[in-house]
């Protein structure tokens, strides 16, 4: 669905710039060109590690690790939050399935935080774009901000 | 040529550790495989047609609106336009890199990149709705109530930390 509305936009949006203006509109595509270039290598890096730490990783495992409310526990869960890439339309409906297997909200929300806002595994990427110290602050930051938010949250509706 | 290679190492070492789950646990090795292929695919749908509308961006916006609306000067207004912008987007973070670099090229302010990037990752529209079927109302609130001011703060305060060099962690623009 988003992406035939995205597919639609670029769609329109190149032909009315190409009627406009044929030069600006080649340009246009060689920036597009030359980004994807850029970005493929991570990318398929990346994707890679994905399919293996889904293939080697079972559920059952982090499940185990989310069920326990210790500090321990919720640190390591933050951790594998931040290095996993799991796309939110896995991440909300694993994270309910660990609610109704017993995990407390404290571990699944620092869980949920640090999925969204801590990416280990896109790093690459953004450093190939934004540079070392802005990818390791951002993550950082987003980090002790995601952990705060967890914990919060856990406060408040437990 | 050889910084080309290197780009691709990561790649490789994944491909030769699929080689060797598949060779020993044939199982797992395919799942690995058919998961990765599933995300090339997934991605290879969105990422295009992203990147051409970031090429158009980059040829038809000028420097001076983008300056006007979240550059250095545009104070709340443009953490705000920074904010709805983000939360229309489609796609996940990787999608909003080249976004986010492009406006930075554009003139726009560190800490409005950095909360579009932060919006983006976190508090888009349709993931809300997805959240607030599987976790709930008031979780999904909470959590936005939460993250939206977080975003904010990172935001700011990254600039604060980069201000050393001030867009010099950004490479220098190949195509402006």
């Amino acid at each position: 669905m988003f992406n035939a509305v995205l597919f639609i936009l670029a769609a329109v949006a190149l032909i009315v710039s190409w009627r406009k203006d044929r030069e600006k509109t080649g340009k246009a595509l060689q920036i597009a060109k030359k980004q994807l270039l850029n970005l493929l290598p991570s990318m398929l890096g990346i994707i890679g590690l994905i399919g293996l730490m889904l293939a080697l990783v079972p559920r059952e495992v982090i499940a185990g690790f989310l069920g326990n409310d210790s500090p321990l526990g919720i640190f390591i869960i933050s951790i594998i939050g931040s290095i996993t890439l799991i796309p939110a339309f896995i991440g909300f409906p694993l994270g309910a399935s660990l609610i109704d297997a017993g995990a407390s909200v404290t571990a699944v929300a620092c869980f949920l935080t640090t999925v969204l806002m801590v990416g280990v595994v896109t790093a690459p990427m953004e450093i190939e774009l934004f540079g070392k110290r802005f990818t390791i602050w951002r993550n950082l930051l987003g980090l002790v901000m995601a952990l705060v938010i967890g914990i919060i949250m856990g406060v408040v509706l437990q | 040529m050889k910084n080309q290679w290197k780009k691709y190492l990561l790649f490789l070492l994944v491909v030769i550790a699929d080689g060797l789950l598949w060779y020993y646990y044939p199982d797992r090795g395919v799942s690995a495989i058919t998961s990765a292929a599933d995300y090339l695919i997934e991605m290879l749908l969105f990422i295009p047609p992203i990147l051409v509308l970031v090429g158009l961006l980059d040829v038809w916006v000028p420097r001076k609106i983008v300056e006007k609306h979240v550059g250095p000067d545009s104070g709340i207004r443009g953490v705000v336009i920074s904010i709805l912008v983000a939360t229309a987007a489609a796609g996940p973070l990787y999608a909003g890199f080249p976004v986010a670099y492009a406006l930075l090229k554009k003139g726009c302010r560190m800490t409005n990149a950095v909360i579009f990037l932060g919006t983006w990752a976190t508090i888009k529209i349709p993931m809300l709705m997805m959240e607030i079927k599987f976790m709930g109302l008031s979780f999904a609130l909470l959590r936005l109530a939460l993250t939206l001011p977080a975003i904010i703060l990172t935001g700011y305060l990254l600039e604060k930390l980069l201000a050393g060099q001030p867009q010099a962690d950004v490479p220098p623009a190949e195509h402006v």
